[in-house]
């Protein structure tokens, strides 16, 4: 595949299923800008089709989802498999939000690169993609 | 050896309709890769048949739910349909937040429908500088009506003439009397003035200064008269949503109209006339570049600027005298 030159990192940023709380995510999605990034808003309510569908479009290199309701481990696998679904392999995946600390090895092994929980640093989360990225 | 054959590959895909090769081309056309002149070679033979629509206003005029609520419409009457929306880049991070899909993810399960959102990377006119090539790629995916959306522009911002076939600009209600109106720039632009939101307090009054002012602009004698069209483009019910059919018609008969009196044949022959002089000025910047590299001259002129022996105007003609016109 064809390399780029002078990289611009294209990331993703949204909420899926009935999750109606978006401050986190906007304050996610201004710091990465200000790292320089260019950052796709999704908003809330989305389905992993519609997700993978704007993934596609777009071309997005990083996709980050934010979850607050208590439905990381019934989304996950299913934006996951339809990741797969779709051969966005080399799309990194990361997710952050409020969630039970112990489902985090869970969100993990269903295919989450890397989560981040409420109270990390900018510079952690924007090193880690930075460090990361598949292609 | 392997890249070229990659780029054939993916270009053979987008011409079958493939959105990842569509996807990966618009990327490296974007970043200014070198390739994207071996991919533009390839995907121009295959461009100019579609209609391209731009969209144009200041922020927060509906631009964005307009374009929504004419891709339902466009898709009813069976055209497929590309989308191109364009936000600012951060003058000092370089990043930008792109928050025009947002609003158009009704579309995202339509296969009839691709939509790219893009960064203005800092350049003016309310496009970014590969939004023409972007067309193109979109185009000969097989999109035969194309929409356009600038970023959110003011007075000034009227690149998006040069690029598409009719221009929609979009007003609301309350942005300043009939003066505002008068003063030149984005107002000239339009071939179609949508007045959203007119469902707001005041529309009646912004509706009668958009009318004295163009009444004045009719004396001009103008084939092409721009219709006032009163929209409102999001409301909590469905049936509340007005005059976007009226807004399909005003667009459909400035199609006619361009393609009867030829008009728009001027209007691809001063888009290209447009897109080559901007491949000129890129080129011809990085040639001459090039050519100083190592001779030690670039930075020997750029001083002699900086401290008044000499000033850009003759540097530009001894450089383009020595390096570019033949010599008798």
């Amino acid at each position: 595949m064809v390399k780029r030159t002078e990289q611009r990192i294209k990331v993703l940023v949204t909420k899926v299923g009935l999750d109606g709380h978006d401050r986190g995510i906007k304050v996610v999605a201004s710091m990465l800008k200000e790292a320089g990034m260019e950052v796709l808003y999704l908003g809330m309510y989305q389905t992993p089709e519609s997700i993978v569908r704007a993934a596609i479009d777009e071309d997005v290199d990083v996709i980050g989802l934010s979850y607050l309701s208590g439905e990381h481990l019934i989304f996950t696998p299913k934006i996951v498999e339809e990741m797969k679904k779709n051969g966005l392999e080399d799309i990194l995946l990361i997710a952050g939000g409020t969630f039970p600390a112990e489902d985090i090895p869970t969100m993990e092994k269903m295919g989450i690169d890397k989560v981040f929980r409420a109270g990390t640093l900018t510079d952690e989360f924007v090193q880690y993609i930075v460090g990361n990225l598949k292609r | 050896m392997k890249k070229s054959i990659d780029i054939d590959d993916m270009v053979q895909r987008l011409l079958a309709g493939d959105r990842r090769a569509a996807a990966r081309l618009i990327t490296l056309v974007e970043d200014g890769m070198e390739k994207s002149h071996e991919v533009m070679k390839r995907v121009y033979p295959h461009t100019g048949q579609a209609m391209i629509l731009g969209i144009t206003g200041s922020g927060g005029v509906g631009k964005s739910t307009l374009t929504d609520q004419l891709i339902h419409k466009l898709r009813k009457q069976g055209k497929t349909v590309g989308v191109v929306v364009v936000d600012p880049s951060s003058p000092f991070s370089g990043g930008a937040f792109l928050g025009d899909r947002i609003r158009l993810q009704s579309h995202s399960q339509d296969d009839g429908v691709y939509v790219r959102s893009m960064a203005s990377r800092g350049y003016l006119g309310g496009l970014s500088r590969s939004t023409y090539d972007v067309i193109r790629i979109i185009e000969a995916m097989g999109m035969e009506v194309i929409i356009v959306e600038t970023l959110g522009a003011g007075q000034d911002e009227v690149d998006v003439i040069h690029i598409a076939h009719t221009c929609l600009l979009v007003l609301t209600p309350g942005m300043g009397d009939d003066i505002q109106a008068m003063k030149a720039g984005i107002m000239e632009i339009a071939d179609i003035i949508v007045l959203n939101k007119a469902d707001l307090q005041g529309a009646n009054t912004s509706l009668r200064h958009l009318q004295s002012t163009l009444s004045v602009a009719s004396l001009k004698g103008k084939e092409w008269i721009p219709p006032i069209i009163q929209t409102v483009s999001v409301a909590s019910k469905a049936e509340n949503i007005q005059g976007i059919d009226e807004l399909t018609a005003a667009i459909a008969r400035h199609h006619e109209y361009l393609q009867k009196t030829k008009v728009i044949d001027q209007i691809k022959f001063e888009r290209v006339e447009q897109e080559l002089g901007l491949i000129f000025k890129d080129e011809l910047q990085k040639l001459i570049f090039k050519g100083l590299k190592g001779t030690g001259k670039k930075k020997k002129y750029i001083n002699s600027i900086i401290e008044a022996r000499a000033d850009p105007y003759s540097v530009v003609e001894e450089v383009l005298n020595t390096y570019l016109v033949p010599r008798q």
